[in-house]
């Protein structure tokens, strides 16, 4: 059983439609520790050794946040900038967070094929991932592929429903832990997991 | 008119004061030399307003002297004392000695016996604390290392006095029967039980400073009764010359003492700037007397024997500091200043000059004819620094630049003072001090005062909104004052004092409401802030947040509040200001909230943050797809 830590971040959850139906579904999973960074730091003043602590009892830190402006809201990165420190992350000694996963699991406005080479971004969403994915590989992480709900601003409440049930299962199956850990960064998004034949590990 | 009543004495002294410093600093001779000029126009030779009470006037002047020893030592810590033992010891007893010796040898070789010449060698090689450390201060050079140095040698000159009063009658070939003219209870007593006197004096003066005054201060602080602290701080002085007298010792020297007692209490900078105006107006008197001194008559029968006798003593002393100069490594033109400025014959030169012919060492011829020398030497002393001033330093500013000067030696003006250490105040200063910033804290609390002062908190009694105080808290030199004091007054009469004297402070001030506030803008300060507000918000965003708000959120929308509400209290001040009145009646503070209310109901307090809102851009990308 693998453990799973969700590093929310929204600055403005009052007026999200999307996360604010992810969030209690995500919540409400058993096992699930869910970090409300927003809401624990309302000044950025980010608590450094609770967040290692956090860090190291669980196996699988997935970032939850809306894709602004082809990034996250200005607390994740204040989190990166703080948390993960040099000589603890990374660096000659810092082998802290060795072997573990991360990943980000994000709300994007654009549908997908406007994120492609001659879509409207002209750049593939895992290439603006670029930075998280080097920041886990700095870090001596496996980088997991993104959980990406695409199009968002055309979605009604309704649609966001079937996002939000894919998504409970996808990270259910990563708590269950019965699959070969290296295969995550193959796929193109995490949901595919769920298609993943079960293993049954030594 | 009776010439002589008290009072038409002051007005001369005053009136001469008045006139003639004012021109002397105007014509670029300072103030020293203005006093000096005062003296000798209105004394017995010119203008004879003063004649025989002159004598009177010295005695009475000299408790300038004392005063000045007793700020001197108050602002003498142990720590700094023991930092200048080298330069104290080495640099000042070198200098007693050596100029001491080749005097002496001067004077045998002049034909004086040698006991005779002892004693002239002893009392030549003092030079004068009142005039030097006024003339240096008035230049702005005591920070120099000209400046410092010539500070040791005259604090070991100051404190030599004392052993040159006990060796005086051993140099005596009489043994007189009444010499003394002024009675002290050593008279008539054997030897041991004198040393014991003496001893037992100084203990006095120490075991009261710990033990007595402070208690009593304390007392006094307590009553608040603003005169009675400068009426005691007087008393501590006086009551020391007095001792001193009793025993036979210089009070000069007690009152140096009792200084260094206090200097690291927390009345201090109290006793410092209560002491501080009396020690002006009577070191000026001492100044005008000096002039008033100066027998022209016996100067007219011996005009080039004087004179020679001036520049030569003068000559040997600067030469013999320029050595001394040259061995403690000072740059040229810093030596030049240094021996230039201690090349005069000190004021103590009167007491034991005086001191001598009471022990019939010195006969009167002598004494007179030297009592001139001294005083003329003193009046020369503005004149060479002033020449040093204007021909000397030019040459050397340029190599001064270059070469690498020490930063002047600062005890204790921190960067910032603090006025009121109460709830507020207190907090603040924990936080400065957290952070590395020590602050100067005044305080009007004795027994908070007292509290901090034994947790080693540099905190100091005393009144804030007095120029001398923040002087002494070293408000010329700070760049921030906060004001924290518990009244609303309290804080008017310190911005008030600061914006007038002390332009370049960033006042950071302290508002118990919103009415405090408008009193403040009125005066033009910029960094106002209302006591309860941050706490009022603060409390307001966790009721938010118990209600289920989001944290982010709340803290965000407190911040707007507090900026909206600065906003509109600023409004209001200026539609305060066309009425200028003060609102003051409960139903106009009423009227004034409900205001503010209206305000508050006017404005939206939804978010308005466009950048985390899709709406607009939803509402576009569906216009594209229809």
């Amino acid at each position: 059983m693998a453990s799973v830590l969700i590093n929310f971040a929204h600055p403005a959850l009052e007026k999200s439609r999307v996360h604010a139906q992810l969030m209690p579904a995500v919540k409400s999973i058993p096992g699930v520790t869910f970090n409300d960074l927003y809401e624990n730091y309302p000044d950025l003043d980010i608590n450094v050794a609770r967040e290692q602590k956090l860090l190291l009892s669980h196996d699988i830190i997935l970032f939850q946040h809306p894709f602004y402006w082809y990034s996250a809201p200005a607390i994740i990165k204040q989190w990166i900038d703080l948390v993960l420190e040099h000589g603890w992350a990374y660096g000659r000694t810092g082998k802290a967070l060795q072997g573990k996963v991360m990943g980000n699991i994000i709300s994007v406005g654009g549908p997908e094929q406007s994120y492609s080479p001659e879509g409207h971004h002209q750049h593939t969403i895992h290439e603006f991932l670029l930075p998280f994915r080097q920041t886990a590989r700095l870090c001596n992480m496996e980088y997991a592929a993104p959980f990406v709900v695409f199009g968002v601003h055309k979605y009604e409440y309704e649609d966001i429903r079937e996002h939000s049930r894919q998504l409970t299962e996808t990270i259910k199956r990563l708590q269950a832990d019965n699959f070969n850990i290296s295969s995550l960064s193959q796929l193109s998004y995490l949901y595919q997991i769920l298609q993943l034949p079960a293993q049954t590990q030594q | 008119m009776d010439q002589h009543s008290l009072l038409f004495q002051s007005m001369v002294y005053l009136a001469a004061a008045i006139l003639f410093v004012p021109i002397a600093k105007k014509i670029g001779l300072g103030a020293v030399l203005g006093y000096l000029l005062a003296g000798i126009i209105i004394g017995p030779s010119v203008l004879g307003f003063i004649g025989r009470e002159g004598e009177d006037i010295m005695h009475f002047a000299e408790f300038g002297v004392v005063m000045m020893l007793f700020l001197i030592g108050i602002e003498l810590e142990p720590t700094l004392l023991w930092r200048m033992r080298n330069s104290i010891l080495g640099l000042g007893g070198l200098q007693v000695i050596l100029t001491g010796a080749v005097l002496a040898a001067a004077a045998y070789l002049f034909g004086q016996p040698i006991n005779v010449s002892l004693a002239l060698g002893m009392i030549l090689s003092l030079s004068s604390t009142a005039i030097i450390l006024q003339t240096l201060n008035e230049k702005g050079w005591m920070g120099t290392i000209a400046g410092q140095s010539a500070f040791s040698v005259l604090l070991f000159q100051d404190i030599a006095v004392i052993p040159m009063l006990a060796i005086f009658p051993l140099l005596a070939t009489h043994v007189v029967a009444d010499a003394a003219q002024e009675h002290s209870l050593r008279d008539n007593l054997p030897g041991w039980a004198q040393t014991l006197i003496v001893l037992g004096a100084v203990a006095a003066i120490i075991l009261a400073g710990r033990y007595l005054i402070r208690p009593l201060m304390r007392i006094i602080a307590r009553t608040r009764v603003r005169e009675l602290f400068t009426a005691s701080a007087l008393l501590i002085v006086v009551a020391i010359a007095v001792l001193m007298n009793l025993v036979g010792l210089s009070s000069a020297l007690g009152a140096f003492l009792g200084g260094v007692v206090l200097a690291n209490s927390e009345y201090r900078h109290e006793l410092e700037s209560d002491i501080e105006p009396f020690k002006g107006l009577l070191l000026g008197l001492f100044f005008i007397a000096v002039g008033a001194s100066i027998d022209f008559k016996l100067i007219v029968q011996n005009p080039w024997l004087i004179l020679g006798l001036v520049l030569g003593i003068m000559a040997i002393k600067a030469l013999v500091l320029f050595s001394l100069g040259r061995i403690f490594k000072l740059s040229i033109d810093q030596n030049l200043l240094f021996s230039f400025a201690l090349a005069d014959i000190g004021e103590f030169a009167f007491v034991l000059l005086a001191f001598s012919h009471q022990t019939r060492l010195l006969n009167a011829e002598t004494t007179d004819m030297l009592t001139a020398v001294v005083a003329i030497s003193m009046a020369f002393t503005p004149l060479v620094i002033l020449f040093y001033e204007k021909v000397i330093q030019p040459h050397y500013t340029r190599s001064e630049r270059t070469e690498d000067r020490k930063p002047d030696e600062i005890t204790e003006k921190h960067p910032i003072i603090i006025a009121g250490f109460g709830r507020f105040g207190s907090m603040t200063g924990r936080f400065l001090r957290a952070n590395g910033i020590n602050a100067t804290i005044l305080d009007l609390d004795s027994d908070r005062v007292d509290a901090l002062h034994n947790m080693g908190i540099n905190v100091y009694y005393g009144d804030a909104s007095r120029y001398d105080l923040l002087v002494a808290a070293g408000a010329a030199t700070a760049k921030i004052l906060i004001i924290a004091t518990d009244h609303p007054d309290q804080t008017v009469d310190i911005v008030k004092m600061a914006q007038k004297y002390f332009p370049h402070l960033q006042l950071l001030v302290r508002a118990s409401g919103n009415e405090d506030a408008f009193e403040l803008m009125d005066l033009g300060v910029l960094h106002i802030y209302r006591e309860t507000v941050d706490t009022s918000l603060r409390l307001g965003v966790d009721a938010l947040r118990m209600l289920g708000g989001r944290a982010y959120k709340s803290e965000r929308a407190s911040r707007t509040f507090f900026k909206q509400d600065e906003k509109t209290l600023k409004g209001l001040s200026a539609l305060r200001d066309d009425k200028k009145q003060y609102i003051s009646s409960m139903k106009e503070r009423i009227e004034e909230m409900e205001k503010l209310m209206a305000a508050d109901r006017m404005k939206s307090w939804l978010d308005d943050r466009q950048g985390w809102d899709p709406d607009t851009l939803r509402e576009e990308i569906r216009k594209t797809e229809d």
